[in-house]
């Protein structure tokens, strides 16, 4: 009799999980996980050696995973309560990424591109490159916000324009700091054997849940996702929650640029942060947030994106020849996306019911 | 609904208004460039690609900035694009202004015959550099290019006399199937098959540093065994130097790793020359010298001896790079 309830219960807890929302990420993750320890158990392996100057540093590929995915990771934060609210997604986070970026060089460098020494302290600048980010951030919200155009068309100016942008706040050049300190933000911190973007990334999740559980902004915004008009007759401000989303994200956007640009301590605008606009999507629509907005659940959205970056590690890892690289993430990309949609996941929770009254007859 | 009509009617009759404007304008400045064949000044029109594109556009830009100025008895004008079709509408613009000369660095190899056509008919001469077309060699005067296939040949030569007891060789590529991927990986392939180089990874960075970090990170992290970091740009160099400096592997001249870079960026023919790096490759972007050759030679009416020009291009090695060097090939 307690064996029956008992395997009931498993296998009613197995049919919720399939209902939640997290369970998408999460499984694709423990899908890579276990591929990757069938194919060579290694991968997991984690060793702490020390860097050219000393520094003791823990290095493996888990390490690289929670080291490079932080930057989409924050994104995806920010994306997801944009897409929540404003039913669409903003497709310029890699030039606003450029364009903070840029100024967090030019304020540390000056007039000159390649200064011996900071000519203003690193805090500054992000406190500078942040209100510029948002600034980004609040020029798409009031496009989506006030003139209701279509997030992806609005923010398809910033988009085009951004790298543009930002090469012209450095008159075109490629500043590069050398103080040491810098690279801190995308490296490590003296002693600290992880690297420090994974802390970053753990504030701002930390921060973004705070908000979220001891303010209203979660069900505000949910609320204007689903029905605006509703909303409005019970007494919100659609415009203006939309647009603080698009702020947010423009906050998300200064840190991760931040960390892009630490890492190498110079910046190439073509390039940086090319394509994360679209992982940053893919990690929301991963996490099984809709993308016509409503509902949404962050902690899925921030799975998501480290789900993608442990994705690319490990094809980088396998060393997947270049040219069919876009092809296996392509694949990839596809079964989860398929894996997560309603009608999939209802079929597989439905065939676990099926099997359940089986089991039960078994055990009894 | 009203007011859409009224809207759209407004809107329609500033659309017409714009382009009776533009009409306007158009012959003014074609009545402009009738005065200037009284004037000594060679008026040429540039269509080049957009500046931001990279390090080594903003160096080419400036050097025809510099190179086509008044001074030097030239009334140029600029047009940046990096889309064929909006350049293709600039050099229409430039032949109806009866430029007398039209240098296009084409963003497309694809689609410029027929304007080419109405440059000849129309009596413009057009010389293309940097980037070559599909088009009829008798539609132009001469094409000034890098080689790319070259550039990779001159590294690999220079990879070669380094006589290492083995090769293992981290490969990071630019974006697959660009001029400069095809030349610097072809040659390196071609020689590494020839010779049995081992190439321990082969992968796309496509131009990026941080791309290039996470390569060569897991190369590490998997416990591969390499002395060679072969890099098709300055950016994924510098990328994978990071990689190395995480794991405390020696890099650059005497060192356990060598490293080999392409553009030579000011920054990074310092690091050549502080020896953290061992070779840097030129992409050459200052063609106006070039051009204004050809220039002088067709207005004195001379023939060219050939079409197609190929630069010359350097590779810097740290044992031998000097700070003049630095200085005049930096970009």
């Amino acid at each position: 009799m307690s064996q029956n309830t008992k395997n009931n219960t498993a296998s009613s807890i197995i049919t919720a999980m399939f209902r939640k929302q997290i369970f998408i990420p999460l499984a694709a993750l423990l899908i890579l996980a276990l591929f990757n320890f069938i194919m060579d158990p290694s991968f997991f392996k984690i060793t702490l050696g020390h860097n050219s100057n000393g520094d003791p540093l823990l290095s493996g590929n888990i390490i690289s995973i929670i080291d490079y995915g932080s930057e989409l990771a924050i994104l995806a934060v920010g994306m997801t309560l944009v897409t929540a609210a404003s039913r669409g997604q903003d497709i310029s986070v890699g030039a606003a990424i450029a364009i903070s970026g840029s100024v967090v060089l030019r304020v540390l460098c000056g007039t000159n591109s390649r200064p011996d020494e900071l000519q203003a302290p690193i805090i500054v600048a992000f406190i500078i490159s942040c209100f510029v980010a948002m600034a980004c951030g609040a020029f798409n919200g009031v496009l989506v916000s006030v003139f209701k155009i279509q997030p992806m068309v609005a923010t398809l100016i910033l988009f085009t324009a951004g790298r543009s942008i930002a090469a012209w706040i450095n008159n075109n050049e490629l500043p590069v700091v050398t103080d040491s300190t810098f690279s801190v933000f995308g490296g490590y911190i003296p002693g600290i054997p992880i690297p420090t973007p994974f802390f970053i990334a753990l504030a701002c999740f930390v921060v973004i849940f705070l908000v979220l559980k001891f303010t209203t902004l979660g069900l505000y915004v949910q609320s204007v996702g689903i029905n605006e008009e509703t909303s409005r007759l019970n007494g919100l401000n659609p415009a203006l929650i939309k647009f603080i989303t698009y702020v947010i994200l423009g906050l998300c956007v200064a840190v991760a640029g931040l960390i892009k640009v630490s890492r190498i301590s110079s910046i190439n605008y073509s390039v940086v942060a090319k394509d994360i606009e679209m992982d940053a999507i893919l990690a929301v629509a991963l996490g099984g947030n809709a993308l016509g907005g409503g509902k949404f659940n962050i902690s899925a959205s921030i799975l998501g994106a480290y789900v993608i970056q442990f994705l690319t590690t490990t094809l980088y890892k396998f060393q997947v020849q270049s040219d069919a690289l876009p092809a296996y993430k392509a694949v990839v990309v596809i079964l989860l996306v398929v894996l997560s949609a309603p009608i999939v996941r209802e079929k597989i929770a439905a065939l676990f019911r099926k099997l359940r009254p089986a089991r039960a007859e078994q055990n009894g | 609904m009203k007011m859409n009509k009224l809207f759209a009617m407004a809107a329609s009759m500033v659309l017409c208004s714009a382009v009776f404007a533009g009409c306007g304008t158009e012959g003014g400045s074609s009545s402009n460039s009738g005065k200037k064949s009284g004037d000594k000044l060679i008026s040429v029109g540039i269509i080049n690609n957009d500046p931001n594109e990279s390090g080594y556009r903003t160096a080419n830009v400036n050097d025809l900035k510099a190179t086509f100025t008044k001074e030097n008895g030239y009334d140029a004008q600029f047009a940046y694009s990096l889309k064929n079709e909006e350049q293709i509408n600039y050099a229409q613009k430039y032949i109806q202004d009866e430029v007398d000369y039209l240098l296009l660095s084409a963003a497309d190899t694809a689609g410029w015959d027929s304007v080419l056509k109405d440059a000849k008919d129309a009596g413009v001469k057009v010389i293309l550099f940097d980037r070559t077309i599909d088009a009829d060699e008798s539609l132009y005067e001469a094409s000034i290019v890098s080689d790319m296939n070259k550039e990779g040949e001159t590294a690999v030569e220079w990879l070669k006399n380094q006589n290492l007891t083995s090769y293992d060789i981290i490969h990071l590529q630019g974006v697959m199937g660009s001029a400069a991927q095809k030349g610097r990986s072809g040659a390196l392939t071609d020689t590494a098959s020839k010779l049995n180089w081992n190439i321990v990874v082969e992968q796309t960075a496509e131009w990026n540093a941080e791309k290039a970090q996470q390569i060569v990170q897991s190369a590490i992290d998997s416990n591969q065994k390499f002395n060679v970091i072969y890099a098709e740009n300055d950016d994924m160099a510098k990328g994978a130097v990071a990689a190395l400096d995480r794991a405390n592997i020696s890099h650059g001249v005497g060192k356990d790793v060598i490293v080999m870079g392409f553009d030579c960026n000011k920054w990074a023919l310092q690091e050549l020359k502080a020896g953290n790096w061992n070779y840097d490759g030129q992409c050459n972007p200052f063609q106006s010298s070039y051009i204004v050759d050809i220039i002088k030679k067709l207005e004195n009416g001379e023939t060219l001896p050939q079409k197609t020009i190929i630069m010359d291009e350097k590779g810097f090695d740290a044992s031998t790079i000097t700070d003049a060097d630095v200085e005049q090939y930096g970009i």
